[in-house]
């Protein structure tokens, strides 16, 4: 069964909609459903104060779907820490969406903000547009990133994708900001478009993978080879790339894959081979 | 009058040698008296009563405190309480913010804390964070192991003046005790070096940590201060430590008199180990127990280990530079002018790592191997072990062999194999635990009004809902941490402010120093003190000191000093 939400009216003020999860929606009547509290602001409201209910919630997590319909985008942390079942959103979306999700799958046809996946342990996460900063990232201060699961951004995605992630996979089939794959320890990053400067900084192991241009390379990495092609999670694709290995001021060993057709400016390096 | 009656409950008060008989407490205006007529009463039939925790180690305020605080937002995210009627919101999980620590405190009905690391240079930040922090009493000891002055008077061996000059700085910081951390160390640090063990000279100074120490003792005894020295030994958290704890411990023998404790060696759980390197370490508890039970000059507390994420932070920049190395985690260090040096690192002890688990059990060795609970108190060195909200569960280890043997069936295979913890069989009693965690801690701060329930001992009395008569406190170790987590009420001078492990209300309270009165004033130290000044500081001299009623709630402790300063 489904369980259809739809959004009554524009919000101005962000809604805190944490229950909004099949955990917590499993076993539960619409009734019990919509009188969740929800906070907007500084104020609490009821579920069914904003959004319309349709459809019934299943028994345990993994037989919940729920679609969300509306422009969703002052609310945050759907899905939070949800284990199992599905969340499907059309319209935009607010931050920390599928924050510490542990498994079961989110998928948005529209964009989402910033801290899609942040610190998630699995589960896939998948969003039909772009997507702002800190994707798969753990809260400020924090070591702990993803730690599993898979995000896939159809569109571009903001700065410091994937920082502290240490398994899982990521890909970006767009552009991204700086700091691609800050911090990362483990896991793989694939970008299909370019990236901004500063890709890999204080990298310690895991790939990342950038298809597209670089706007500029670390000093702190260093050339180990040219690949003719690179393998992510199976595929394989098949096109020249430049392997450095970084972040050198970490001691690090990790593995950043750079197009060579698409990166001209980054040929010099060829020369350090021979 | 505000008068109190506390009815038919079991009554611990060590100091009155009081050992859980059915008496009533009477209390009028703060203080406990010997009978009231009339006014409110709390029945306490089937709970116990002592007298309110005392804390005599906890990082609650201050620079360094503040600079963890902001160093680590993740601490915060998942530990927030609201805003109630009555308390303000608040958030930190091993370091919570001033308000929040106040009434966690009270919650679990402790009442007076002691912040036992304030560079004088940042004494006035402290002192308007310990105003903030309310529902407990407080106090702060000033480091002084380091201290330029301290050590060139003490190179000198000019006690007097070195006596006048911690006099001063009593007054000038508002502070309560004499604290050394890794004495000379701290100023070796400052050219990126240490001392290796108390004979090694500081560099530029041309002074020993065994001088320092035995000067300071030697000033401490000269002043005639409240509490005794307060040391953080060389070489903390480094295998084989031992040595330098019981030399520590032994350089200042002579100097005791009449069995009076004169040094208090603060969280030996860190300074008892034993081994080569990392890889040989172990515990060295039974050999500084020894040494404590044949000696009755000094006292120690725990510093025990609580596995959790938690936050490092002491003056001793050395070992926090050490920990960064191990950890790899962000960190701080800080160089405080010619005073002191600090340092912060993010910590987690993991049950599975053999060191972590090991120091574990050293921490529980230590206080179950020395016979005397008037020697050794319960502290985590907040939040360097562990945040203080773990007492309940350290008390119920201590209490209940079952509790400890639970804990160990989880740890570490070679820790659990080789440690001397599990051939222990003591288990404190009611009666012993009210002296590690008050009696014992109130003794030895010297605060006279505190840590006991006789007449005109200040009402701060907790009441926790444990009844010893029918519950066999070993064989149920939740009980006993779950009545302590959340005291049944905490009286803070004869109000109620707790009730059933909630604020009912907010009181702030004072701050403690120590304000030096001497016969005469013939040792003029301060013009060579603003020479100084204008010459290394950062500061003047007038902006150093922190001046009268800088804070509200101060109370100064006035102490007459053996000497003519």
């Amino acid at each position: 069964m489904i369980l259809r939400l739809r959004l009554k009216e524009e919000l101005r003020v962000p809604v805190d909609a944490e229950p909004i999860s099949p955990d917590v929606f499993a076993g539960k009547s619409l009734e019990e459903i919509g009188a969740l509290p929800l906070w907007r602001g500084n104020r609490k409201i009821l579920l069914r104060d904003i959004f319309e209910l349709n459809g019934a919630s299943g028994k345990v997590a993994g037989e919940v779907v729920i679609q969300i319909d509306g422009n969703l985008c002052k609310v945050n942390r759907i899905g939070s820490a949800m284990t199992d079942g599905e969340i499907a959103i059309s319209g935009d979306v607010g931050m920390h969406l599928g924050i510490e999700m542990k498994g079961g799958k989110i998928t948005v046809k529209g964009n989402a903000s910033s801290w899609v996946g942040s610190s998630m342990t699995g589960g896939t996460l998948e969003v039909s547009q772009d997507v702002g900063d800190y994707i798969g990232a753990p809260y400020r201060g924090s070591t702990k990133g993803m730690r599993g699961g898979t995000i896939i951004v159809h569109g571009n995605a903001g700065t410091e994708v994937g920082r502290y992630m240490k398994k899982g996979f990521i890909r970006v089939d767009g552009d991204v900001g700086q700091f691609v794959g800050i911090h990362l320890k483990k896991g793989t990053l694939l970008v299909g478009g370019n990236a901004d400067s500063r890709a890999g900084a204080f990298m310690t192991g895991g790939k990342l993978i950038i298809c597209g241009h670089l706007e500029s390379l670390l000093p702190t990495f260093s050339i180990d080879g040219v690949k003719s092609k690179a393998k992510v999670e199976g595929e394989i694709i098949k096109e020249p790339f430049y392997l450095f290995i970084g972040d050198l001021a970490e001691n690090g060993r990790g593995k950043l894959y750079v197009s060579k057709s698409k990166n001209r400016h980054l040929g010099n390096h060829e020369k350090l081979l021979q | 009058m505000n008068e109190l009656l506390i009815k038919n409950g079991f009554v611990y008060d060590p100091l009155n040698r009081i050992n859980g008989e059915i008496i009533d407490i009477a209390i009028c205006d703060g203080k406990i008296v010997k009978e009231v007529k009339n006014g409110k009463s709390i029945d306490a039939s089937g709970m116990v009563v002592m007298p309110g925790g005392v804390d005599i180690h906890s990082h609650i305020a201050g620079a360094k405190v503040n600079a963890a605080r902001l160093l680590r937002p993740e601490d915060h995210y998942k530990d927030v309480e609201p805003k109630t009627a009555l308390t303000r919101s608040g958030v930190g999980y091993s370091i919570p913010s001033t308000f929040t620590t106040g009434y966690r405190y009270a919650r679990m009905g402790w009442t007076t804390v002691m912040e036992p690391a304030m560079p004088p240079l940042k004494a006035k930040h402290t002192h308007e964070e310990l105003n903030d922090t309310p529902m407990v009493d407080k106090g702060a000891y000033p480091l002084l192991g380091n201290n330029w002055f301290v050590l060139e008077y003490l190179r000198a061996k000019m006690y007097d003046e070195c006596a006048a000059f911690v006099a001063w700085m009593m007054n000038a910081t508002k502070g309560y005790a004499i604290k050394l951390v890794n004495p000379g160390g701290l100023e070796a640090w400052g050219f990126g070096r240490n001392v290796r063990d108390i004979d090694d000279p500081v560099p530029n100074f041309d002074i020993t940590p065994r001088e320092i120490i035995q000067g300071l003792c030697k000033v401490n005894q000269l002043l005639n201060l409240p509490h005794t020295i307060h040391v953080h030994i060389n070489n903390l958290g480094k295998p084989g430590n031992y040595v330098t704890t019981l030399e520590t411990m032994k350089c200042v023998e002579n100097l005791a008199s009449d069995n009076k404790p004169i040094m208090h060696l603060t969280h030996c759980q860190f300074s008892a180990f034993a081994g080569e390197d990392w890889r040989t370490f172990k515990s060295a508890s039974d050999e500084i127990a020894e040494y404590v039970n044949s000696h009755s000059h000094v006292t120690l507390d725990m510093g025990q280990i609580i596995f959790t994420h938690t936050t490092t932070m002491t003056a001793d920049g050395p070992f926090q530079f050490t920990l960064y190395q191990i950890t790899g985690n962000k960190w701080v260090n800080n160089d405080v002018e010619t005073e002191t040096s600090s340092g912060i690192v993010p910590f987690q002890y993991k049950r599975k790592n053999y060191v972590h688990a090991t120091q574990w059990t050293i921490g529980l060795e230590l206080a179950l191997q020395i016979k005397d609970p008037w020697k050794i108190f319960l502290t985590t060195d907040h939040p360097n072990a562990g945040p203080f909200t773990a007492y309940p569960k350290i008390i119920a280890w201590l209490m209940s062999r079952k509790a400890r043997e639970e804990v160990m069936k989880k740890i570490n295979k070679k820790t659990r194999r080789k440690a001397l913890l599990s051939t222990i069989d003591r288990e404190y009693s009611l009666y012993e635990i009210v002296i590690s965690t008050r009696a014992g801690q109130a003794k030895s701060l010297g605060l006279k009004n505190k840590g006991h329930l006789g007449v005109g001992a200040d009402a701060d009395i907790s009441i926790y809902d444990l009844n010893p008569n029918e519950t066999n406190l070993a064989d149920n170790p939740k009980t006993i941490a779950h009545a302590f987590k959340n005291a049944a009420y905490t009286i803070k001078d004869g109000e109620i402010v707790v009730k059933d492990g909630e604020v009912v209300k907010p009181v702030s309270g004072r701050t403690y120093w120590v304000n030096m009165k001497a016969e005469s004033n013939t040792l003029e130290i301060e013009p060579e003190l603003k020479r100084a000044f204008e010459r290394y500081y950062t500061v003047k001299y007038e902006n150093y000191l922190v001046p009268q009623n800088f804070s509200d709630h101060q109370t100064p402790l006035t102490v007459k000093a053996k000497i003519k300063l």
